[in-house]
């Protein structure tokens, strides 16, 4: 063979993440996350935080001037905060990632698949039945959301995945629909029946980022990365499928096993984060769509970066949550929209002219 | 010993019988090509062949049975070359021959430096090496015809199936892409099944030709026993000539 190919390094490998995109998404990380901590209804002041940090490693005493009342705040209140920010929006935007990749469909979010209809009805049976007000560790809400979800999914996966006349795509996305609107039609009924727990369903739809100490953080994080590194793990397999489920097949690919585990990965992952901050929308659409549009259309380029760019993302979504109408709240979903809509065209539209 | 042994292979698609009961083998470094007017099964004995779609009967490909083979497996005997491939738009050239070493990878194995040898060697034996960097959708038909079949290559299987491998291409490339296909079967004992719409061409280059019509096949040999006026004539319902030339048969259509 002739060596003239193996001059340039980039025409001989596969595409990969490169050095200077991931120190990017890592800067992204530590940028908000830094922000997180630093910006609230308390003034604690950057410097401060920085030490207060600082302190916490081994061999090092610094005197931050901060009061245990502030130490508290950094530490139970806005780091476990920042941290389940990570965690949900890290989730969210890799399994909408992964099932747009073993989708093959821009639209496909983490809840395609009937995830946020099932945790909608979960969560509101066990709110209406008076067994859980969703605040703090194992209450019922957030277990029976996550029930519900799953319930939910593999309800769609069994009914859509059968060889029939459609496409195994086609057939678990119409399957989906059916599923959601269901489980959507059941949780109406019952909300109507109750009225007088409605706002308390709401604010459970509406999703935010509620922390009590680091419990949700410990709940969820083992979820969390688990999930994350099996998709993580599947990213080269998905390119493959870009080709289409029949020429990827006769490539060699198990391409119902691929989707099988991409599905279990995604949905257990949703269901949790889902559980613990609710309906979180649009950071399963935009944050994989922004990063396919500026860095290309290799999911092992655009599944590592979602899971920096996702975390990175949910945090300043809930900063501003946080800080626009303080000290009120505004429901997390709403600002992931009203930030990611417009931020989305921008992308959009410059990747239209750079084309 | 035989490459492909197909023995009553029947398929039913949306109710209606397409296959009914083909028996056919292809020795091994052979070229067969399955000629045969629109809507007679051609695609659908290659994607039978290629375990891509379900059948009756037996396939068996290098004396494994099509049906007992995980995909997996299946890919390493053989490759298939569909009609139209699903080209994708923002992949580069080198990751889509890569796409051929994915049966001979792990699930979540990446892929190692023979992959990477393997698949610029097919793109270098097409003649595409300055394709590796660009995006395949913004290759010509010829260039990404070229592309494609470097990934069939890069998939290193004893069996290539090719379903019309010239229909998107000018005269020049159709020969050059056939050429091609021939010197590698003959440099590396490939066994080739394709189908062809040339008539001309399809005699030209292959060894074998198998007339399929509405689903069996009506003529099976050389160039000279298939491409026959009486035979061209009744089955495509056209007015043709078949002339006698040195290297083969060239059929010329006849107006009226």
């Amino acid at each position: 063979m002739s060596t003239s190919t193996n001059e340039n390094d980039c025409v001989v490998k596969p595409v990969s993440l490169n050095k200077s995109q991931l120190c990017l998404a890592v800067l992204a990380v530590l940028i908000t996350a830094f922000a997180g901590l630093v910006f609230g209804p308390a003034d604690l002041g950057m410097k401060e935080v920085i030490q207060e940090l600082f302190n916490k490693l081994p061999l090092i005493d610094f005197d931050s001037g901060l009061s245990s009342r502030q130490q508290a705040i950094l530490f139970e209140i806005r780091l476990p905060r920042v941290v389940l920010g990570l965690l949900v929006g890290s989730m969210l935007a890799t399994a909408g990632g992964a099932y747009q990749g073993v989708f093959r469909n821009p639209l496909a979010d983490p809840y395609l698949l009937g995830v946020a209809a099932g945790a909608g009805f979960g969560a509101t049976l066990a709110i209406v039945s008076g067994i859980g007000d969703g605040l703090g560790f194992l209450d019922p809400v957030p277990l029976a959301a996550f029930a519900g979800a799953l319930i939910a999914v593999a309800l769609t996966y069994t009914v859509g995945s059968g060889r029939g006349r459609l496409d195994q795509v086609t057939s678990l996305v119409l399957a989906g629909v059916a599923v959601a609107s269901f489980f959507t039609a059941v949780q109406t009924f019952i909300q109507q029946r109750e009225s007088e727990t409605i706002r308390q369903v709401y604010f459970f739809v509406l999703g935010q980022l509620r922390t009590a100490g680091w419990d949700e953080v410990t709940l969820l994080a083992p979820y969390t990365l688990i999930c994350i590194t099996v998709i993580f793990l599947t990213r080269r397999r998905l390119d493959a499928l870009a080709v289409g489920d029949e020429e990827a097949g006769s490539l060699g690919l198990d391409v119902r096993r691929l989707r099988l585990i991409t599905v279990i990965a995604a949905s257990l992952g949703t269901a949790a984060s889902v559980a613990v901050s609710g309906l979180i929308g649009f950071v399963g659409i935009i944050v994989p769509h922004t990063i396919r549009l500026i860095f290309g259309s290799s999911y092992r380029v655009i599944i590592p970066l979602t899971i920096f760019f996702g975390g990175a993302f949910l945090v300043v979504a809930d900063l501003v949550a946080r800080l626009i109408l303080q000290p009120a709240e505004i429901p997390i979903g709403v600002v992931t929209a009203f930030l990611g809509a417009p931020f989305f065209v921008v992308v959009l539209r410059t990747a239209w002219k750079n084309s | 010993m035989k490459a492909i042994d197909c023995r009553n292979v029947s398929v039913i698609l949306g109710g209606y019988e397409v296959l009914k009961g083909i028996d056919l083998e292809v020795e091994v470094g052979g070229w067969t090509t399955i000629v045969g007017p629109n809507g007679a099964g051609k695609s659908t004995l290659i994607r039978a062949t290629g375990g891509i779609i379900e059948f009756s009967g037996n396939i068996r490909i290098i004396d494994k049975n099509v049906q007992d083979l995980r995909h997996r497996e299946l890919a390493k005997f053989v490759a298939v070359v569909s009609q139209k491939p699903i080209i994708p738009m923002g992949m580069r050239v080198m990751d889509y021959v890569l796409l051929g070493r994915v049966s001979h990878l792990g699930f979540f194995e990446p892929e190692g430096e023979n992959d990477i040898e393997t698949a610029l060697l097919a793109l270098e034996l097409l003649d595409a090496s300055h394709l590796s960097d660009r995006f395949v959708g913004t290759l010509s038909g010829g260039e990404k015809q070229r592309v494609v079949v470097a990934r069939a290559l890069a998939q290193s299987s004893p069996v290539i199936l090719l379903d019309e491998p010239t229909t998107a291409l000018d005269m020049g490339h159709q020969q050059e892409t056939l050429e091609l296909i021939n010197q590698l079967r003959i440099e590396r004992n490939l066994t080739v099944l394709s189908t062809m719409h040339d008539l001309t061409l399809a005699g030209r280059y292959s060894e074998h030709l198998a007339m399929l019509v509405e689903g069996k096949i009506v003529a099976e040999g050389s160039a000279e026993e298939v491409l026959t006026e009486a035979l061209v004539s009744s089955h495509y319902g056209a007015r043709v000539k078949v002339i006698d030339d040195k290297d083969g048969p060239i059929v010329v259509p006849l107006p009226n």
